[in-house]
C-alpha cells in the first residue's frame, strides 16, 4: 500500500538550536499518528514542517497526491502547496482564534474552504454548514453568531467543522484539546473520536496530553529535545515504554 | 501658470507614474504600487486621481471633474481649478466635451467614447482587506488567485440583510483574472465599467494605481442563487424624468416631502435643455436650481 504521508529525515532549526531533526515515518491512509512529548520537545516544529507552514532545512514529505501519486511537498511550487493546505489538508490548531475569523459568522467560517474551491450557491453553502454545525454540536440557530460569541469549547468544535467540511484527506493537529477545561477537553475527544472513526480520518495528531493519544492514535512517536526517540503501537508504547524517557513520561501521568 | 511645472508634477514624476499606469492597463485589475507625492491638498480630497490625471492631462485636453456626478461640489471645483491653473488646460462640465474626467464614487450616465480617459479616486484599493488586514497575505491571495474570501463577504451579506446589501465598491473580476475594488461607486455603475473608454484608478495614501483598459471583461461577483443587480432608487428623476439614470434621494421640507434627482448634474440639465420634465421639474431656466 502506498503510504498517504512520507516523511524522510525532516530537519528544522532555529539558529543553532535544534527544533526537529532526523524525523522519518510512514502514515498510511486511515491511520492515526500521535506525536508525544514534553514542552519545547520540537513537536509543534515538526507538524508546522510536514502541513508546509515552516520550510525544513533538510529532508522530504512526500504526500500521495490525487493526481501525481507521490510528491515532495518541501520542493512543491507554493501554489501548489497552498492549495493542498485548502483542499486535502486540514490544520487544527491549538488556539482557536489562530485557525478562526473571528469576524466572520460561524456560517461564514465553515462555508470558507467550500467557497475557495469554487461553491457558487448560497443556499447550498448554507445547508452544509448547518449540517457541519450540527455534526459537531452547534445548535443551528447559532449559525450567524460570530465566534467571539461562543465559548472556547464551542470554538474549538467550530474550528473542527471548518476544517472537515471539504473532506481532507488528511488533518494536522496541533494540541487540538490545549488550554481547554477537563469536562470540555472529554466532549471534545469523544466529538474527535467519533468523527475520526466515522470518516476514516487520517490524521496527526501533536499534543502532551497522553489520555488524547490514547483515545485517538493508532500509533505514536515520542520526541524528546527534537528526536524521536520511541515509536510504535499506542497500547505497545504506553504499557510498556522501552526508552527511559517514555518510562518518565509515562509514568509521570500515572503519578498525576 | 509659469511658476509650476505642467500639471504641477516634473516631468521624473510624470514617467514614472505613467510607467505604473501603463503597467496597470497591461495587467488589467492588477494593483501597481507607485511612490505617491505629496500634492498640495490632503489625503480623502483626491491625491491619488490628482496624481494620475497629472500624468495623462496633456495641454490640448479638456478636463472636467465630478464628486457624487456633480460638477459644482467644493471638491471637484478646487480640483478643477488646480488643473487650470498648473497646466492651463481647458474645463467643461459638459461630460461629451471633456478628453479626461476625474471622477469621485461615480461614472458619468453618458456612454464614454474610445477618445476619454476617466480617471477615478480611490480611498481603499484592496478588496480583500475587510476580511484581511495583513498586506502581505493579500498580495499572496491575488498572486495565486485565492479569492474565496470575496464570496465570504458576500455571504456575510446575505446572511445578515436577506440580500446582497453591499451597495457600494461592489468588487468585480477583471478579465477573469484579478478581483479589484471599483472605487465606492453605485453598483449600479457596475455594468458600465465595461466601456470605450480607459479607466484608470489612483489611491495617494495607499500609493496603488490600477486600470481597467477598454472593452475589458468586468464581472460583478454574485452567487448562483443571489445574482447581481445593478440596482437603483425605483423612481424617476423628478427634475428631467430621466428613468434610466441614477437617482439621488433629498427631503425637502420638514413634513418629510421627498424629491428624487440624477446625481449626474451635467446628464440632467442637458436632458432639462433639451425639453424634458420630471414630475417636480419646471422647464430650466424658470427655477432657482
Ligand atoms: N520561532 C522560533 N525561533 C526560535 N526557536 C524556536 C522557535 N520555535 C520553536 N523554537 C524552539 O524549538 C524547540 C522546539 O519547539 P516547539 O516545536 O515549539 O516544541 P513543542 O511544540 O514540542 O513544545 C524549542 O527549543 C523552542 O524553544
Ligand atoms: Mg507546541
Amino acid at each position: 500500500m502506498t503510504p498517504l504521508l512520507q516523511v524522510e529525515n525532516i530537519a528544522k532549526f532555529y539558529g543553532a538550536r535544534v527544533g526537529c531533526k532526523d524525523v522519518s515515518f510512514d502514515l498510511f491512509p486511515g491511520e492515526v499518528m500521535g506525536i508525544v512529548g514534553e514542552s519545547g520537545s520540537g513537536k509543534s516544529t515538526l507538524l508546522n514542517c510536514l502541513a508546509g507552514h515552516l520550510t525544513p532545512d533538510a529532508g522530504a514529505v512526500r504526500f500521495d497526491t490525487k493526481t501525481d501519486g507521490l510528491r515532495d511537498t518541501v520542493t512543491m511550487r507554493e501554489p501548489e502547496r497552498r492549495m493542498l493546505g485548502r483542499t486535502d489538508w486540514a490544520f487544527v490548531h491549538q488556539h482557536a482564534r489562530d485557525g478562526l475569523r473571528m469576524n466572520v459568522s460561524a456560517g461564514g467560517n465553515v462555508g470558507e474552504r467550500l467557497m475557495a474551491v469554487g461553491a457558487r450557491h448560497y443556499g447550498q453553502i448554507r445547508d452544509t454548514a448547518t449540517d457541519w454545525l450540527g455534526r459537531v454540536e452547534i445548535a443551528a440557530d447559532r449559525i450567524d453568531d460570530r465566534p467571539t460569541a461562543f465559548s472556547g469549547g464551542m470554538q474549538q468544535r467550530l474550528q473542527i467543522a471548518r476544517n472537515l467540511v471539504t473532506g481532507p484527506r488528511l488533518v494536522f493537529m496541533d494540541e487540538p484539546t490545549g488550554g481547554l477545561d477537563v469536562s470540555v477537553q472529554a466532549r471534545l475527544l469523544d466529538l474527535l473520536r467519533g468523527l475520526v472513526r466515522e470518516m476514516g480520518l487520517s490524521a496527526i495528531i501533536v499534543t502532551h496530553d497522553l489520555a488524547v493519544v490514547r483515545l485517538l492514535a493508532d500509533r505514536l512517536m515520542v520526541m524528546k529535545d527534537g528526536h524521536v526517540v520511541e515509536t510504535g503501537l499506542t497500547d505497545q508504547v504506553l504499557d510498556d515504554p522501552q526508552h527511559a524517557y517514555t518510562q518518565l513520561l509515562v509514568s509521570s501521568v500515572l503519578q498525576v | 501658470m509659469s511658476d509650476y511645472n505642467f500639471a504641477y508634477l516634473d516631468e521624473q514624476t510624470k514617467r514614472m507614474i505613467r510607467r505604473a499606469i501603463l503597467k496597470g492597463l497591461a495587467i488589467p485589475g492588477y494593483q501597481v504600487p507607485f511612490a505617491s507625492r505629496e500634492m498640495p491638498m490632503p489625503y480623502g480630497w483626491g491625491t491619488g486621481g490628482v496624481q494620475v490625471s497629472a500624468a495623462v492631462l496633456t495641454p490640448d485636453d479638456t478636463f472636467k471633474v465630478i464628486d457624487q456626478g456633480a460638477d459644482d461640489t467644493t471638491n471637484a471645483v478646487s480640483i478643477r481649478r488646480f488643473f487650470e491653473k498648473t497646466a492651463g488646460v481647458a474645463v467643461t462640465e459638459a461630460t461629451a466635451e471633456a478628453s479626461v474626467i476625474q471622477t469621485r464614487h461615480r461614472i458619468p450616465e453618458e456612454v464614454l467614447r474610445a477618445d476619454q480617459i476617466l480617471v477615478y479616486q480611490v480611498p481603499i484599493p484592496e478588496p480583500l482587506r475587510f476580511l484581511e488586514p495583513s498586506e502581505v497575505e493579500t498580495r499572496k491571495m491575488h498572486s495565486l488567485e485565492e479569492y474565496g474570501l470575496m464570496h465570504v463577504k458576500l455571504y456575510e451579506d446575505i446572511s445578515q440583510h436577506g440580500a446582497i446589501a453591499t451597495s457600494y465598491a461592489y468588487p468585480v473580476k477583471v478579465e477573469g483574472r484579478y478581483v479589484m475594488d471599483p472605487s465606492p461607486i453605485p453598483k449600479f455603475d457596475n455594468p458600465k465599467l465595461e466601456m470605450a473608454a480607459i479607466q484608470l484608478f489612483g489611491a495617494g495614501r495607499e500609493q496603488r494605481i490600477y486600470a481597467v483598459p477598454p472593452y475589458a471583461k468586468v464581472v460583478s461577483l454574485d452567487f448562483e442563487d443571489f445574482p447581481f443587480e445593478a440596482s437603483k432608487a425605483d423612481h424617476a428623476c423628478d427634475l428631467c424624468g430621466a428613468e434610466d439614470s441614477y437617482l439621488d434621494e433629498l427631503i425637502v421640507d420638514d413634513a418629510g416631502g421627498r424629491l428624487f434627482m440624477c446625481s449626474d448634474t451635467d446628464y440632467c440639465s442637458t436632458r432639462r435643455k433639451a425639453g424634458h420634465v420630471g414630475a417636480q421639474g419646471v422647464p430650466l431656466g424658470e427655477d432657482a436650481a
